[in-house]
């Protein structure tokens, strides 16, 4: 038997409404400002318009803030605004290599052109919490050198290593990459897939799983060739003229691994490599983007299953997205009373057949 | 009607979509007479980067865009590409694109694109700047075996 139900129409609302009070929180406190939050939650701004998988810092700020800080949340208003925008057009593909860069850094060379810079970091903090933001101070300012030369290009650091073929090349092509958000992700992916889903994927999942191959869960020897912040023009083919032209610049940041070897009976071993571009200043995911982009190269580079979590394509893809997830796992906390309740009749069927059959037995 | 290169006109929409809105609002308040052929229009691009810093394309993620285009009443048509929903934006960048290719061409290239590239490139040097102050010098110890 079906019962349908209805009701808790005034709850929902009474709750809403309570919502919106818990939102402001004490009135006696000043209320945030979306600029306040896009300019000193910079950061929280920067995750959600990656994993919202849209750049737009003044949105982002108001998902935040209607989402009382829970950044899922602000994420999964951020999708579903998205959905609403009518695809304009594709971007030709950013020029990295040609970075404003804020900062970059390599783990391999020390002496590389242009030098390490190490921009706006928490690097080097002591980590301990600094009383001073308490108190409302006067603004900071950074110091500033003159820069030795404005470079117009700032080369990867692996280009050097290609320069030696100690390194595998990219190819590079202009083909139009498969768009997840158009047509349902269908395994296997390829690189290009792989990339998009992993840079919208949820920071912390992608982080556990590249973790997790640091410690040995499918090995990929990593070290940070490089790591660049920085902003960079975006350049869209307008079809009523004919020419690319910029519309506008977004922050990024780009991390490329240098990781062992992949050689054959006719090839030298050479470094292999793996990517992580992510919107925004952030790095940790980025970082962890490019780990676990290369372990999901096992197979194009010849190396063994050894059933590790971040091997597994299915595992890693299905799974890395934090408002496909959370849709899943938060629905199961809607009522569901007519399934229980068929769950309820079964049990207490199997417990009455076995209360007989021990019955019969005695 | 001065007929602009495409590398000048891609130039100056660069200039355009990239300055704040509100500087370009402040430079070129009032719309010239026109005749609005597209709507400003709010949607996505999907911004594409390259596997490995250079090779395949592949889809990084949507930025927000507002596109407009326009007619002058002497009938030079004008289009914006800019960043970002702001609809104002995008009308007067297109109005100046359309103002470009007329006689009013270098009087705006000197009070409207001039100051904004300058300002651009002064935040851009300033950023630099700061970069540059954070860039190590390393110096190597005394190591024990060089006594």
């Amino acid at each position: 038997m079906y019962v349908a139900v209805k009701g808790g129409e005034r709850a929902i609302d009474n709750a809403h409404q309570w919502l919106a009070e818990e939102r402001r929180g004490d009135p006696a406190v000043p209320e945030l400002t979306i600029p306040q939050i896009r300019e000193q939650m910079a950061l929280a701004v920067n995750r959600v318009m990656a994993e919202g998988s849209l750049y737009d810092p003044d949105l982002a700020a108001l998902a935040i803030k209607q989402a009382r800080g829970d950044l899922i949340e602000a994420v999964f208003l951020i999708r579903a605004y998205r959905t609403t925008l009518p695809r304009l057009a594709g971007s030709r593909p950013v020029d990295t290599g040609a970075m404003a860069v804020d900062r970059r850094i390599s783990a391999t060379f020390k002496d590389l052109p242009g030098g390490q810079v190490l921009g706006p970091t928490f690097d080097y903090t002591h980590r301990l919490l600094d009383f001073a933001l308490m108190a409302e101070g006067e603004a900071p300012v950074a110091r500033e050198l003159p820069p030795e030369a404005p470079a117009a290009r700032v080369p990867h650091v692996t280009s050097f290593l290609n320069r030696d073929g100690l390194i595998e090349t990219a190819t590079p092509s202009d083909a139009t990459p498969p768009d997840l958000t158009r047509e349902p992700m269908e395994l296997p992916a390829d690189r290009a897939l792989r990339l998009q889903a992993l840079t919208r994927g949820d920071e912390g999942f992608v982080l556990s799983l590249a973790y997790s191959t640091q410690r040995g869960y499918g090995r990929t020897h990593a070290f940070v060739g490089e790591l660049r912040i920085g902003t960079v023009a975006v350049e869209v083919e307008i079809p009523e003229l004919g020419f690319a032209v910029e519309i506008g610049e977004i922050e990024l940041t780009e991390c490329e691994t240098v990781n062992q070897f992949k050689g054959s009976r006719t090839e030298p071993p050479q470094f292999t490599r793996g990517y992580g571009l992510v919107m925004g200043q952030s790095e940790r995911k980025a970082i962890a983007m490019s780990l676990v982009d290369r372990s999901l190269r096992w197979q194009e580079l010849g190396e063994d299953f050894t059933g590790a979590p971040a091997q597994d394509e299915e595992f890693v893809l299905m799974h890395c997205d934090n408002i496909q997830a959370t849709g899943f796992l938060e629905h199961i906390k809607l009522p569901h009373y007519v399934d229980f309740q068929a769950e309820l009749e079964l049990v207490r069927r199997l417990r009455a057949e076995a209360a007989a059959m021990r019955e019969a037995a005695e | 009607m001065t007929d602009a290169s495409p590398l000048a006109r891609k130039s100056w929409m660069a200039t355009l979509a990239k300055a704040p809105p509100a500087r370009l609002a402040a430079l070129f308040p009032d719309l010239p007479p026109h005749h609005v052929l597209r709507q400003p229009e709010i949607g996505a691009v999907m911004v594409r980067g390259r596997v490995g810093g250079t090779g395949a394309a592949f889809n990084l993620g949507e930025m927000t865009v507002t596109r407009a285009s326009i007619r002058l009443a002497t009938g030079e048509v004008g289009h914006a590409w800019v960043q970002g929903r702001d609809r104002a934006h995008a009308l007067r960048a297109a109005a100046v694109d359309a103002l470009m290719q007329t006689g009013a061409a270098a009087d705006l290239a000197m009070r409207v694109l001039k100051p904004l590239a300058a300002e651009a490139e002064a935040a851009r040097a300033a950023r630099a700047a700061k970069a540059a102050a954070t860039k190590v010098d390393f110096f190597t110890m005394v190591r024990g075996e060089d006594k």
